[in-house]
This record gives structure tokens, sequence and C-alpha cells, in this order.
């Protein structure tokens, strides 16, 4: 934990109240109510007596390498959004019961996590396994600065629960468990694996004879002769989140100059938005606009609505992540002969650092044990059994999505057309897998901050210089913030 | 008669001290702590909040968001008031006393009836809905943009936009939604406020072959003008708000550039995507003294002008 945590304590509440007794008597009207005062938000929660309680443990053995209690009950709360949770009532809760009888299930489905769960966070009282995920998901920085998220470390060192000989640590797709961890702790586990690209209209390819660009000159031919053929080369996700295009932007850059460049990105230092190479990409992309490339009046939609015309047809490509097919569902079964597929981003040179293949991928989808959960080793056994390969393949085949468990994605069968092509594409990657983390550790400096600039960039209403400028700006504004905790990373 | 008035307080009392402890603890209770929230950074994810002073309120002088967000409630608080009232009495007027039919001195226009439906259609759309179907009316044409499918087929096509695209239209774009959602209500407060008028004052104004302007002028607007008062406060308060239409039409960061920002939507951004609950507090803080001003104003105005109305 950064020093820069300040925690409740005697004197902080004290303070409160004194400030709460001086409101009263310089004659702020609390009235009788006055007395409830001090139950409310603003008089302190649950920690002052979360030490007392020292959590329920069991022995700990080759069985039960993480030692929980065999009889007590676990409380755990599972987004339903795009995924459901018959993945969680129908895979992975018949492996834990299976092997832990005695420890009751309590589980709860929820649409809006933050909503139903912020108060029990608050209050010292929260369940002791969350999928913290969806629109109302709460901002996993900030429970980590809070000290609200239980260390995972145990976890990951436990023995997988395949094999004995094997820990957990070694099952999972590098780069899993950096994710989710803070000065080398982890907090977060993310289970569902993304793929991102730019995802194609297979379908209009082939009927047209035309072959996936390989580099961005290939790529700007190619539109010239959709756009001839009466179709909008592009789209992307309109006013909602133009920062769907950063990916390809920062992925294009990574690969003509090498990952490095992302990492300055990730600091925050100073300049790292305007390295040549992301200024190249900015350009090229930009350049779609100035060639009318995009669906007209993309700039004006909802990205549902932007999706949807893709997906029906309207154009060829769209920058997105492997959720995709999923999110887009409907509208793909309009047209049985439609069929999409994923490509990694061209290359804007010949002499590129890193090879066409390079995609990025990232682990997703979060889950977490508090650290007030009354039951924490529970919770992280029943990771450990999620983890499972059996337990992950459950996954992947209930939700149609990778998972972080790297075994488990190479024997599963996927069906649908554009996962299958999204698993491949991170097949053929192979080492060449980047991601970047400053979206994750600073949720705001990406939307709003460079998601506004981006869609200026967009719709050419600034040059390339300015979109850097903006973007240095908003880098600035979270390098200058105080109260946001920082982040680095060496490579 | 001694033991009821020996029991008095005690009686009353026991009426007052209920009603009054749950105001308190429910409406005043939250408005001092919500100020006390302000002086501190909490994430409102833990019990933790840290005293700060004014900081929340030095951050809100500089905030450039902040200040998009105030000039759009301020227009918000002048435009929408303005139009809403001025159709209002417009339709409200036609509806009542703006007919002419022979046999009947004071009447509405024909089909008056079916209008005044028309009209209070809209009020009984939850805003969530409203703001929907509108997104929907700015919409591309591609995307099934009404309005612009509209220009085009009426030959119009020049004078398309990508209204929700275009940051300068944003908070217009609010104040038509937030009219229109809005003055179904005024036109039946104001037809009931023209229908206590007294006939026999429109039929001698009609006898001096008064026109229809200017009876709306001169008999009309003085004797509802009470009612119009009201509504304009009600208006304002309804302005500062807007919170409902702006998030969904335009999203949690107030639309391109942030330009169709409201002081609400900055309050929920702050709290929950921001996880920033002591500054939320703090506009809210913020926000409640504009809404107090603007009625304290709105009140003394009401007081100086009232009229005495036969």
């Amino acid at each position: 934990m950064s020093s820069s945590i300040e925690r409740t304590t005697s004197g902080m509440s004290s303070t409160r109240r004194t400030f709460l007794q001086r409101m009263a008597i310089t004659g702020v009207a609390v009235g009788p109510g006055g007395a409830f005062l001090a139950s409310c938000a603003t008089s302190g929660g649950g920690d002052d007596e979360d030490d007392s309680e020292p959590e329920p443990q069991g022995d700990v053995s080759d069985d039960n390498p993480l030692g929980i209690p065999e009889d007590e009950p676990l409380e755990i709360y599972i987004f339903d959004g795009g995924f459901g949770d018959e993945y969680a009532t129908d895979v992975h809760q018949p492996i834990f019961s299976e092997k832990w009888p005695d420890v009751e299930i309590n589980h709860n489905a929820a649409v809006d996590i933050g909503g139903e769960l912020q108060a029990r966070f608050v209050a010292g009282d929260p369940p002791d396994f969350v999928n913290n995920s969806g629109d109302g998901q709460m901002d996993g920085a900030q429970l980590i600065t809070d000290g609200q998220l239980y260390d995972l470390s145990d976890l990951f060192d436990a023995p997988s629960w395949d094999d004995p000989e094997v820990p957990v640590r070694d099952t999972l797709i590098p780069g899993t468990i950096e994710m989710g961890s803070r000065d080398g702790t982890p907090y977060v586990l993310n289970y569902a694996f993304t793929v991102f690209g730019l995802w194609y209209n297979k379908t209009l390819l082939d009927e047209n004879g035309w072959t996936v660009p390989t580099t961005w000159q290939e790529m700007m031919d190619l539109c010239a002769e959709i756009k001839s053929a009466g179709i909008a080369p592009w789209v992307y996700q309109g006013v909602t989140a133009p920062r769907y295009m950063n990916w390809p932007l920062l992925t294009m850059a990574a690969k003509l100059a090498g990952p490095e460049i992302l990492v300055p990105v990730d600091n925050l230092e100073e300049g790292a938005w305007g390295h040549e190479a992301i200024r190249e990409s900015a350009a090229a992309l930009r350049s779609l606009k100035e060639n009318d490339y995009f669906l007209p009046g993309v700039e004006g939609m909802e990205f549902r609505d932007a999706q949807g015309l893709w997906a029906r047809g309207e154009a060829v490509f769209c920058p997105s992540g492997s959720w995709l097919e999923n999110e887009e569902a409907d509208a793909i079964a309009e047209d049985e002969t439609f069929e999409l597929a994923m490509m990694p981003e061209p290359l804007l040179s010949e002499d590129a650092v890193m090879p066409l293949e390079t995609v990025r991928a990232t682990a997703g989808e979060p889950y977490i044990v508090p650290a007030d959960a009354k039951n924490p080793r529970a919770a992280m056994e029943y990771m450990r059994a999620m983890l499972s390969v059996e337990g992950a393949r459950g996954f992947s085949e209930t939700v149609t999505s990778l998972t972080s468990v790297a075994a488990a994605n190479e024997e599963v069968e996927i069906s649908a057309p554009g996962l299958a092509s999204a698993q491949e594409a991170l097949n053929a990657a192979g080492e060449n897998v980047i991601n970047w983390l400053y979206p994750t550790w600073y949720p705001t400096m990406e939307n709003p901050g460079i998601d506004q600039a981006t869609g200026a960039l967009l719709r050419a209403d600034i040059t390339v210089d300015e979109w850097v400028q903006q973007c240095e700006a908003v880098a600035k504004e979270i390098r200058e913030d105080d109260s946001v905790v920082k982040q680095t990373r060496e490579a | 008669m001694t033991a009821l008035r020996h029991g008095k307080y005690p009686f009353i009392l026991a009426f007052l001290l209920p009603p009054v402890g749950i105001y308190a603890l429910y409406m005043l209770s939250p408005y001092v702590q919500a100020i006390y929230i302000s002086l501190t950074r909490w994430s409102g994810l833990s019990a933790t909040q840290t005293f700060i002073g004014f900081d929340n309120y030095v951050e809100m002088w500089n905030d450039d968001q902040l200040r998009t967000a105030l000039r759009n409630n301020l227009i918000l608080l002048v435009v929408v008031p303005v139009l809403t009232l001025f159709l209002g009495l417009f339709f409200a007027s036609m509806l009542n006393v703006g007919g002419r039919r022979s046999g009947q001195a004071v009447t509405g226009v024909r089909g008056s009836s079916v209008y005044k439906v028309v009209y209070f259609f809209p009020q009984v759309l939850p805003h969530a809905i409203t703001a929907i179907v509108f997104a929907y009316v700015f919409a591309p044409s591609n995307a099934g943009g009404i309005l612009n499918n509209l220009l085009e087929a009426v030959g119009l096509g020049r004078l398309t936009q990508l209204w929700i695209g275009e940051p300068k239209y944003l908070v217009w774009i609010i104040v038509v939604v937030m009219t229109w959602g809005f003055v179904g209500f005024y036109v039946v407060l104001f037809s009931a406020a023209m229908q206590s008028i007294p006939r026999d004052i429109y039929e001698a104004a009609l006898l001096d072959g008064s026109s229809r302007i200017t009876t709306f002028r001169k008999v009309t607007l003085p004797l509802v003008w009470d009612t119009v008062q009201v509504g304009w406060v009600y208006m304002a308060i309804q302005a500062m708000d807007g919170f409902a239409f702006v998030h969904i039409m335009l999203g949690v960061n107030g639309g391109v550039q942030g330009a169709g920002d409201v002081l609400g939507v900055a309050i929920y951004r702050a709290a929950f995507a921001e996880y920033d609950f002591g500054y939320a507090a703090a506009i809210g803080v913020l926000l409640l003294l504009l809404t107090m001003t603007i009625v304290v104003l709105f009140m003394r105005v009401l007081r100086r002008e009232r009229v005495e109305l036969a």
C-alpha cells in the first residue's frame, strides 16, 4: 500500500463529531434530528471493529492449500450482464461443491453491482466474492487505494486445481496477474481474455474478391475500392466511445516502433504522446476522415447504432474487442450469410519493428475478494476452482469468451466464427502480445480525457499536433493530481 | 377546559415531534452531512473520510468543465422558462379563449379538446423515455434520425446536421427537449387559470371590438399573471436539474467535448465515475446555493408584484 493512504483513526472521527457539534451550535438548523446524525453516512463505518474479528481458517494441507474453513458459508455476487450468471451456477459452483460439500454457497446475481454493494463496502460488511463488472462496477483502482481488497498472493502461489506440481500462477496467460496488481501485490483476478483488433465483414470481402490488407497503404487502396463500390469502409463507436479508435492507434504505433513506446504513456511521462510513431498512427487514422472513408454520420451516432449498421453490411471495418460478436448477436443473426472475422491492425511501414501478427490482448472481467470479507479463504478457493481447466473451458463454452487459463484456451472448441478467428490471431501472435495499462490505472484519463481528444481527431476538427497537445494535457492533469495514486511499469 | 389547557403543550408536541423529527432526519441531516462531505476527500467506497478544508471548492473554481456545466444551466434557466411559458400561454389561450365561433362569445379554437390531450401527452411520458425518443429524433439519417429524414423528405436536405455530434448544438437540443417535455403541464395549468376568468369580461372586450391579441394582452395575461409567476418558479427549479435528459441523451460526460454538461450530471460523474464523493458533494452544495438564491429572488419578485384581482 502506498504511504499516502490515510486510514480512519479515532482522532479523525472525533474531528468529525466536533465539527458536527459546532455546526449545530453555530446555528445550522439541525433540529431534533441532530441526535440521528452520528448514525448516518458521515459517522464512520465498520473499519473500527474489523481487526478484532479474525477470519475463520481451516488447517492448511495438500488437499486444502488455502486453509479454508470446511463448514462456513460463502456469499458470492455475479454480474448478470453480457455473460449472465449460468456459468457460475452451472459450471463453477458444481466443481467447487463437489470438493467442499459442506460449504454452503449463497449465490447472488446483480445487474448494478455498485448500486447493490457500495453501501456494504462502506459499512465494512461486503460479500466474500464479487464479480465487479458492468456499468455499475466500482472503480477497482480506488478500491485498492482504499484498502478494500484482499491480497490474492496466496491464491496465485497455491498449487493449481488440476496439477499440484504447478502453481496457479503458471497456468495463466502472462500478464494476467500484473493486470490486477498494484506495486507487485495482486488484488484482482481478471478471468476473461479479450483480443482486440479490426473486425471485418468477411462476406463482403469474399464476394468482391478483396484481400485483407497487411499494410496501411494496402488498407487505403482497399478503402478507395470499397468506397467506389458504394459501401463505407470504416465505422467506429460514434459519439459514445471514439476511444475505441485509440486501440488501433496505439497498437499500430507499437508495431511500428516497438512495445517500449507504450511504457512512457503508462508512466505519464511528459512527451510520451508526442512520439513519432504515435503521431504517424494518429495521422493515418485521421486520413480516414480526410478521405471520407467513415460511414456517413458516424460522428453523431450511438455506438450500438454504428456497430449495428456495420453488422448489417453498411461498412467493412470496425475496431473492437472480442466481445463484439456477442454484443451484436441480434444484428448478426438477421443475415445468415454474414460472416465476421478479426484481423490484426495493418503495418504502418514495411520496416515496422514488430510483426504483422502482433495483437493487443488482455485479461479482463474482474473478480475480487473484499478485505472485509467474512470468508476470504473460501472465496480464493472458489477462484482456484474457476481457474481449473474444466472450469475455464466450461466458461468459454457457456459465454463464448476466452479465459486467462492458457491450457483451457488450447483445448476448447469455439464454434463462433468471430471468436475462433480471434483465437487463431492470438495463437499466431505467439509472444507478440501487447497491452497498455493507463485506462485501468487512471480510468478518467481514458474517458473522458483521451476519448474527447480522439473524437475531435476523427472528426478532423483538430490536427495531429493539437491531438498530441490535448493528450499531453490530459496526462499532465493526472500526473499533477495528488489525489490519484500513481503507478509505473518497467516494460 | 383547564385540563385541556394544562395538557396543551405535551399534546401539541406529541403531534409535532414525529413529523419534525422525520423531516430533520431525512431532509436536514443529509444537507448538513453533504456540506461536511464537501470538505473531505472521500471515495464513497470506504468509511474513511479525510478532512481537506476548502480544497474541493478551490478545485471547483479551476474546473473548466464545471464552468461549461454552469453556463449550460444558466442557459436552461433563462431560455427554457421563457420558451415554455410563452408556448404554454399561447396554447392555453388558443384552447380556451382564442376561438371565434358564431353563437359563442368566448371559446377555444376548433378541435381544442383534441389538442388538450395532445399537448398533455409528453407530460405523462417519463423523462427517460422522452430522452431516448429524442436521441433518435436527432440521430444521423442512416441511424434512423427522424429530424434529418424529415428535412430530406421536404427538400431541405442541406439543413441536415449531425445534431448530437456537434458540440455547439448540444445545449440547444436539451432546451428543445425540455421545453417539449414541460409545455403540456403549463398548458393545463394556464387553462385552469383561464377557465376561472369571468366570461363577461371577455364579452365586454369583444363588444368594444378588441382583437384576439389585444384581448390576450389586456385581459387574459393580467388575470393569469399570478399563475404565470408560480409556473416561472417551478420552471426555474426544473431547469436547474436537466439530469435525466442530459445523462440519457448525451451520456455521463455531457456529450461531445462535454459541451452539453449540466451540474446534475457533473455531480453524478464525480460521484459514480470518478469516485470522488467529496467533490460531488461540493458541486451539490453549489447547486443548493444556486437553487436557493433563485427561489428567494423569485419569491421577492412574486411578493412585490402581487396584483389584487377581482
